[in-house]
């Protein structure tokens, strides 16, 4: 299986039920790589649902169910890996900012270091590194060992993407990220993401169609746990090809 | 504009009224400890502070010992407990029993207890009276208390914690041990400085544990010997005993001094632990950055 496929994530007839009730129905979708592909939705139609399957955080909610495949690199999430390898390659951020109570370099540090780095040098260089990528770190470098509970929301959630780019992930998820933030947070935010395009694939969920609009390369549609159209952002919000994709982005429902 | 004014008003009294509330509190606090201190100082004489059986520096030793002869206990074994129903225990009946269980077991009256402790740890090992049975039976009155506080700590925490921490590949006691426990430390420090309270305190519960004598020799280092100080069995009278016994048991003339002074004692030891113990676990925080 080499890596010549662009393809990052192929998802094949995927159901998700949480016990009895049916979150995700049959979704197929394929996610490329160093693209940046935004979820759209209306609320509960299962887009934080579907972007946990791609680190398995669903598997910590008991009672769910996964049926279909997700192939991560041609290999099977939920048959073929290991769930807690599989998050140091497919890192998330949360909707609300989650720093932990700590200081803003053992947050940084937390990831590597339950990974097993303990070297000083080491660390200090990631966490300079990943606070840079994250650009935050000329706002954070002279308080780095302060407590990360006194930061801004804006800086705590870039705070946040530092801590997930420390491990190193080939992937990044983000569930709304900017929708805790106020438009300027929100801005730098959305331009780090383009940014970290270029290394990375970036999947993102959010309920701002403009922010989908503005920063991603293709768009899922999601409705009542199906993924109802996916495609090129800008086509799919210039000539959407279904009625129900056309009703939600012109506001008609939702 | 009248219902503003109205509840800005209700704000300042209320705040008032708090204000008042804890001064009372602090005030009687004050006004308690300095009356024992004093009242206790100002009986004593210079034999009583000797390490020899007209003094009370052995039973001051007996209770430190005691306390945290039974802390060790307690500590590892309620701490586990708490953080494993409250992260790895499946919620369902099963823990619920447990639960139930444990806070039946903090509302047992300490005679019963101690009684249970004789029992089991004395007559059923044939054993005379000893600290380490003590220190067995004050913590099964410490037990619960750590059980609960950690559980109640460790579930009061955000589930976005969890997920954070997870998300990066934590395992799960990865998670635990450096994310949870660290979060929480100060509110289990807490259960650990009420349990110790209780062990600092009781009496009825070692009446037939560890006994109402204390014969140690303090240049007897041989840990084997019935005389040795840090033998943990061997008999050992705490303060909380000692007063009790100076006042309904004891012939000596100055009983009741002896027994003041006992409880000034006492009274310092446990005003020293918390502080020591909430300095301590403030330093722990400062230095991981939990503090804002
Ligand atoms: N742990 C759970 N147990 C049972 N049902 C759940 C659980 N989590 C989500 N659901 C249900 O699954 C559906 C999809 O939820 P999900 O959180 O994925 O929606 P969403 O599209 O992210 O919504 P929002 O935009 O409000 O975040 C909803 O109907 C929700 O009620
Ligand atoms: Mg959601």
């Amino acid at each position: 299986m080499g890596d010549t496929s662009n393809i990052k994530f192929k998802i094949q007839d995927l159901n998700l039920f949480y016990n009895s009730f049916q979150a995700l129905k049959s979704v197929n979708i394929e996610i490329e790589k160093n693209e940046i592909t935004s979820l759209i939705g209306p609320s509960g139609c299962g887009k934080s649902t579907f972007l946990k399957t791609l680190n398995r955080m669903n598997d910590l909610v008991e009672g769910t169910k996964v049926e279909g495949s997700i192939l991560m690199d041609g290999i099977d999430l939920y048959r073929e890996m290991d769930a807690i390898l599989l998050r140091r390659r497919v890192g998330m951020v949360f909707q609300q900012p989650n720093p932990f109570p700590k200081s803003v370099y053992d947050n940084v540090a937390y990831g590597p270091r339950i990974q097993g780095i303990k070297k000083k040098i080491e660390l200090d260089d990631i966490v300079e590194r990943s606070l840079k990528q994250a650009a935050i770190w000329d706002e954070l470098k002279d308080r780095l060992y302060k407590s990360a509970l006194g930061l801004s929301g804006g800086q705590q959630q870039r705070l946040c993407i530092a801590r997930t780019l420390a491990v190193k992930p080939e992937v990044i998820l983000m569930d709304e990220p900017t929708s805790a933030l106020d438009p300027i947070s929100t801005t730098k935010i959305e331009d780090l993401i383009i940014k970290l395009k270029e290394h990375y694939t970036i999947i993102i969920v959010t309920h701002n169609m403009q922010q989908a609009a503005r920063v991603s390369d293709k768009t899922a549609f999601f409705l009542l746990g199906e993924a109802v159209e996916f495609g090129v952002t800008k086509e799919l919000f210039s000539m959407p090809r279904d009625k129900r994709t056309e009703d939600y982005i012109t506001g008609r429902f939702g | 504009m009248e219902k503003i004014k109205q509840a800005k008003l209700e704000d300042k009294i209320m705040t008032i009224v708090f204000y008042i509330v804890a001064g009372f509190f602090l005030i009687l606090l004050l006004v308690f400890a300095s009356y024992v201190i004093i009242k206790g100082f100002s009986g004593a004489t210079s034999q009583m502070f000797t390490f020899t059986s007209k003094g009370v520096l052995n039973q001051l030793f007996n209770t430190i010992y005691l306390v945290l002869l039974s802390l060790l206990l307690s500590c590892p074994l309620g701490i586990g407990a708490g953080i494993y129903l409250a992260e790895y225990a499946k919620r369902g009946k099963l823990t619920e029993t447990i639960q139930i269980c444990i806070e039946t077991l903090s509302s047992l009256p300490s005679i019963v207890v101690g009684l249970f402790g004789y029992l089991a740890f004395i007559l059923m090992t044939g054993m005379k009276w000893n600290l380490f049975a003590g220190a067995l039976a004050v913590s099964i009155l410490c037990l619960p208390l750590i059980t609960t506080t950690t559980f109640d700590a460790v579930r009061a925490l955000p589930d976005y914690y969890r997920y954070g921490s997870m998300g990066l590949g934590a395992t799960k006691w990865q998670t635990t041990y450096h994310v949870l426990i660290p979060s929480c430390m100060p509110r289990i420090v807490t259960g650990i400085i009420l349990a110790a309270g209780r062990g600092f305190g009781e009496a009825a519960a070692l009446l037939y544990t560890s006994g109402m004598s204390t014969d140690i020799n303090w240049s007897n280092w041989n840990i084997t010997s019935p005389l040795c100080p840090l033998n943990p069995f061997r008999p050992g009278e705490t303060l909380s005993l000692h007063i009790w016994a100076s006042f309904t048991e004891a012939t000596a003339a100055n009983a009741k001094d002896i027994a003041n002074l006992s409880s000034a004692i006492l009274m310092i030891l446990v005003l020293m632990f918390n502080i020591t113990v909430r300095i301590i676990s403030k330093r722990i925080d400062e230095r991981a950055g939990g503090g804002k």
